[in-house]
This record gives C-alpha cells, structure tokens and sequence, in this order.
C-alpha cells in the first residue's frame, strides 16, 4: 500500500533504531503526545528496539481518554431520558462513565448510534426533524474542523434539531502543562502530526523556548516515529531546542489555513477540564455565537446540574501525563483489563494502557 | 500566559470503575471476548456434557453399532444488509452451515432451513433469497430437507433472520478438533483475510464506499476433501468467520492449552481489505471470512498441505502462517520490526477509531 509500506519497511526500522542507539551518549526521555503514536510504538515494539538509550513517555494525546466523566454521563443521561438519538465516533461510545457506556445505554433503550463523519450526524439530524439529535464532538485540533463544517451545515440548514456535546481539547496547554509539571520528566516531544497538518507549528516555538525542550512534529508510522525520536535525539545532543518537523509530506509550518479559518468561525479558546488530568487553562474549544445555538447545554439545560466524581482506584492521570507507565499501575492487568477498564486509557485503542495491554511484549514473560 | 494544572486534579487523578452490564449488548454477539463469557457462563453451566466440551465448530458423535459417526450444527445469520457484494443472506446461510460440517471433517447428508421473516418483507427479495439457498446448496451437492416459517410483526426482525443446521457423515478415521492439536503443528490458512467483513462493511449505512471487494463466502467442502486426501493426518479445521482469524487461534490454542505464534508478513490480506482496514482503524485478523479455512498440520506435513491448498480453486492464495508453542495458551504475533506482541481479542466488535 503507497505511503505505507515504505513507513513499515523492516530495514528502515532497524537502520533507524541503531542510529539512534548510536548517537545518544546518555539515557534521554521522550514522550510521544498522541494516542496514535502511542499505539503504533507498542504495537511494533519499537520502545524495546531503541530502549538501550531511549524511554518513551506515553502522553495525554488520546481524545477519548481525556474526555471528562461528566461529559460521557451527561451524554448518556440525554441517550436515556430526553429521547434523544446520541452519536459520536465508534470508540467514544465504548468509553466507561460512572454508570457504564454509552454503548451499553442500547440494551436500556437509549438510542445510540456509531457515526463515521459529524456531518453523518447532521444528515441524521435532518432526516429525523421530530427527534433532537446531539452529536458528541471529542477529539483534538485534527477532528474539530470536520464538526466545524457540521456545524456550519447545520445552522444554514436551520436544523434546530441537531445539537453538538462538545469536548474538543487543544495540544499545546497540555503540553506546556506536562512540562511544567513537578513529577514529570521529559527531554522532548513528538508532537502530533496529523494535529500539526491543520494548526501547523507555531504555536509549539514558545514551549520549545521556555522550557528548552526539543518539539518534533511526527508521523504514525514506524518509520516516522523512529525518524522523529532520531532528529529529537540529535537536537538533545547538540544542546538545541527547537520545533522541527519530521512529518514533511503533511505538515506545513503555517498548518492548513481554510481548516484553521473554520475552526475560528465556530469554535472559542476556553479552560477545559481533562479527565485525569485537571482543569488545563485555555485546553478546550467551545462554540462561539452564533453556532452556540446548538450548544447541547441549552437544549438540555439540566446537563449543568450532571456533577460526577472520579473514584479512586485508576491512576489513569499519571499514565496521560507520563508520570506513571501503565505496567507500573497496581491494577494494570490484574483489576484493569480491556474487558474490565477501570479507566479510559484502557478502552480506547488510542490509550496507552490498552495498547500497552494489547501488544506488550514484556508480558510475554513467562 | 502561564499554564498551571489544577492542583486537586493531579492530586486525585482517577477514573470510574464502569458497572457490569446486567443486559444483552451488542458485545455478547461479536464472537470475542463477551460471546465466550455468554458462553462459559450461562450456556454451559446449564448444558454441560462431553460432546458440547469439545467446543469445535459442530458435534460429532456415534451413530450406529459398526462405529458411523454423524455430525451435526446449525447456525442462525443475521447480516445486514442482506444482500452484499459476493453473495447474500441465503447463500451465507448455506456455506455457514456446510462449512460448520466441513470442519468437522463431514460429508453433507442435509440441511434444514428456517425462517424469521418481518412482516413487510417484499416477496420478492424472499424469492431472491431462496433462490439463492437453493443455489448454493445443489452446489455443494446437499438438499435442504425440512424446514420452519415464522413472521413477526414489523419491527420486530430485520427482514429475514434465515436458521439452517446440517447433518453430515464423518468417514472412518477422521478425527478432527482442538484437541488433537500438538506443539509443532503448522498453521495454514487457505486464502486472504476479512473479505466477507469488508464487503459486508463497504455496503453498511454511513460507510459505503466504492471497493474492488467481494465476500468470499463459499462452500469449503470440495477444498477439506481436497486436503483429507493430502493430508490424512490434518489436526484441526476452522472457519473463521465471526471474530476472525484472531478469535480462532484464540479458542484453538485455548482448547488445546497450547500457544501459536503466528508471522504478520506471512498473513494473507488483499490490498483492497488492508486499505479499508488502515482507514477505519480496523485490523484484518478480526474481520470475517466466509470461505476460508485454518488447517493444523504436523510439521511434515506441512508443504504437502500447502500444495494440497493452493491447488485447489478456492486455496490459490494459501498460505502458512505460524506455528503451534508448547507454553500457556496464548497467540503472540512477530512483528515486520523483528518485535513480538500479544494479540488479545477486542472487547466487543471492531469499532473504527476517531484518528
């Protein structure tokens, strides 16, 4: 397949791993920002080719897993109570809340449906004007545009209807606030490509200054990863700190300029809570009039009143910010299992822990 | 601008335990993880007994004082949409159930038929269907002997719900299930993986998409004997349907408390399944065939059941993929990077990612 197999080429991998191995003359901590990376890296192995001289830090960039609690509550006490049809991407729903799932809320009669596109959402919308449809929008700066344009959509469509639950989370506040936690410690970051693709790099040169941090703008593939921790470890070595991108056949400094104007039509930078994380200052989108008509807030205004609480027993915090690595975690594997998640970083393919769950190699000790 | 984190929140960084569900949900039906838990705990405590413990794709048990042996499974489809690219509900139906029978290493004797139908259903597409059971039945030499018609009202059903169980005659000396599985067996798999799945997905409401994607749904009868003939010594058979090849090495290996090690360059996928698959988020070793088979063999046999496969029209693309461990049960997949990791079974159907 064009434009993968060549990012999966075995050669390449262990030519880059070795290179890498050859020109650190220390130990350095990197973290990957986003859940793909995340999944990709363990999938491969690729931590254990380069774990000589390099450990990879899992960081928060899994939407789903930072989606506060009382969103996925909020979002299946609507499924359950108002008759309305809920949508979101297929891993969101899978995602445990305080009561269970949103996909678990069918068998009690919600009406809860997997959408592949937000603007499947409004097309729902419009096919069912007597019903509200409420479209969960999760995700970071790379998912946003598209519910940008459903949202557009659906105001010139005058569909009152069509309602969006929104979540969106911005990188690089969280990024700033990983750096500058007291018990993380991380020498650089991959930032993540497809996220830089639409908001391009500029906003990642003041943390790369203030916190004398290599940034690396990188790919999914194996191959880009491991090329993005080799340019990340040649800046380390040479004392530089510097927004570099290795994820050139996509990404352009300036980002995609149409995407980032539909983003400032509909959305506005707000404070956001992020699950296990924190209330991370300037971290989220909410709409901005006049698409904050189709706020899900002022069609179920009760929604304010929906507070939960996070028990105790997942530490899935530590994991997104790198502070904790999921095999780490008391209950990793024994409580917490794909099956049985305690937390978010568990479910999603996106979450460290499940990917970690998923492909550990380590675990195939006897 | 300073970004602090909240202080409580990294104080207290915590998710919620989710509570079990104590209904039916779509998970159960996915052929991984939940539809085994359905199985170990509600099904088999209550039906508990030796033939039904073999857990093999059908039972085989004597019927007769010289020794005969019939086998015998049913299985109920419930696809949707109905009719999809390489076949249709009726046709499915047919291949499921012989194909159950295949693997058991039976010969066909007969089928029966039953169907759900929801009120509202044209007869037309009723007519289609039929006519496409009737269809894949004389193909596979079998007549489909007895049968049941019940409608409910609308709403009720999803068109057609079409039932079909199969008797067969296992010929002497063929003893084929997990059990019979060893350490050193070689893994073969008869063609590409997840055809069905990927048609069935390229036509699903809010996904379709323009692929050069067929399902490969097919009677594997003509195929088993091809390899019986080979291979007399043949270990196990499976189809992997629901769940995918993953579920399969999954339920083998865990039958025969065995581990398989299988190779991800060696496993057959065509180009147009690995593209919808990168798409979507999905992975190919849980997509379903509908006309494939996995062979167990021993070691020396192993090239011979490969030849055996690939000379056969529908086993062209066979090929082998791993290996049966001595160890825990458990199936570990080495990388293309040279790595090695665990493949687990998804919690529920695949679900495609949001990036």
């Amino acid at each position: 397949m064009k434009l993968v197999d060549e990012f999966r080429d075995p050669e390449l991998i262990r030519g880059l791993a070795a290179r890498i191995v050859r020109r650190a003359t220390r130990h350095w901590t990197v973290m990957e920002v986003c859940g793909g990376q995340t999944h990709s890296i363990v999938e491969n192995g690729l931590d254990e080719v380069i774990a000589e001289r390099i450990t990879l830090l899992h960081g928060p960039g899994c939407p789903v897993c930072v989606t506060p609690l009382e969103t996925l509550d909020r979002a299946r006490r609507i499924a359950l109570e108002t008759g309305a049809i809920v949508c979101s991407f297929g891993d969101m729903l899978r995602v445990p809340g305080s009561r269970g799932d949103l996909l678990g809320a069918r068998a009690y009669g919600g009406d809860v449906r997997v959408v592949y596109a937000p603007l499947d959402a409004v097309r729902l919308a419009a096919r069912t004007p007597e019903r509200p449809v409420v479209f969960l929008a999760v995700g970071f700066e790379t998912t946003a545009p598209a519910v940008a344009v459903a949202a557009r959509f659906a105001l010139q469509q005058q569909l009152e209807n069509f309602h969006l639950l929104v979540s969106h989370v911005r990188v690089p506040p969280a990024l700033e606030a990983i750096a500058s936690a007291p018990d993380a410690h991380v020498d650089a970051f991959l930032a993540a490509g497809h996220v830089c693709t639409i908001m391009g790099t500029a906003e990642y040169e003041p943390i790369a200054a203030r916190f004398g941090i290599p940034i690396v703008a990188t790919g999914f593939e194996p191959v880009d990863i491991l090329e993005g921790i080799a340019m990340a470890v040649e800046q380390l070595e040479t004392g530089a700190a510097k927004v570099e991108i290795q994820y050139a056949r996509a990404v352009r400094p300036a980002g995609n300029p149409i995407a980032r104007a539909m983003l400032a039509e509909v959305f506005e930078i707000a404070d956001r809570p992020w699950r296990g994380i924190g209330v991370v200052p300037r971290g989220g989108l909410v709409l901005r009039p006049p698409y904050d008509v189709m706020d899900a807030a002022r069609a179920f205004p009760w929604l304010e009143d929906e507070t939960s609480t996070e028990p105790q027993q997942c530490r899935a915090g530590e994991v997104l910010r790198g502070a904790l690595r999921p095999p780490s975690c008391p209950e990793y594997g024994r409580r917490c299992t794909p099956d049985h998640p305690l937390g978010a970083p568990m479910v999603s393919s996106e979450g460290a822990c499940a990917a970690y769950f998923h492909y550990r190699a380590t675990s195939l000790a006897p | 601008m300073t970004t602090k984190l909240d202080v409580q929140g990294l104080a207290n960084p915590s998710c919620p335990a989710p509570t079990e569900t104590d209904r039916i949900t779509l998970s159960h039906g996915a052929g991984a993880g939940a539809t085994s838990r359905l199985f170990e705990t509600i099904l088999w405590p209550q039906f508990r007994n030796d033939t039904l413990g073999v857990r093999h794709d059908g039972a085989v048990f004597p019927a007769g004082p010289a020794g005969e042996r019939l086998a015998f499974s049913t299985d109920t489809f419930v696809v949707h949409p109905i009719e999809f690219p390489g076949g249709d509900i009726g046709s499915l139906a047919v291949h499921g159930t012989l194909n159950d029978l295949a693997m058991c290493g039976a010969e066909p004797l007969g089928l029966s038929c039953a169907l759900i139908l929801e009120e509202g259903l044209p007869l037309a597409t009723l007519e289609r269907i039929v006519a496409s059971m009737a269809q894949a039945a004389a193909a596979a030499g079998v007549a489909i002997v007895t049968g049941d018609t019940k409608v409910v009202e609308r709403g009720k059903g999803d068109g057609i719900y079409v039932n079909t169980a199969g008797v067969g005659r296992v010929p002497d000396g063929r003893v084929v299930h997990p059990g019979r599985v060893r350490a050193g067996d070689a893994i073969l798999v008869s063609g590409p993986l997840g055809d069905h799945g990927a048609a069935v997905l390229s036509v699903r409401e809010g996904i379709e998409f323009d692929a050069d994607i067929a399902s490969d749904s097919a009677w594997l009868g003509g195929l088993v004997e091809h390899l019986f003939n080979a291979v007399p010594e043949l270990h196990c058979l499976r189809d992997p349907t629901r769940g995918g090849l993953g579920a399969v090495l999954h339920e083998i290996g865990g039958a025969a408390q065995l581990a398989i090690e299988i190779d991800e360059s060696a496993l057959p996928v065509r180009e147009p399944v690995r593209v919808i698959c990168e798409l979507l988020g999905l992975d190919p070793l849980f997509l379903a065939s509908e006309g494939r088979c996995v062979a167990f063999v021993p070691e020396r046999d192993a090239e011979r059941a490969l030849a055996a496969l690939r000379s056969h029209a529908l086993g062209a693309h066979a090929a082998r993929i791993g290996t049966v461990q001595p160890g825990p049960p458990r199936v570990v997949v080495r990388t293309r990077a040279g790595t090695r990791r665990l493949l687990l079974l998804p919690a529920g159907d695949p679900l495609p990612r949001i990036c």
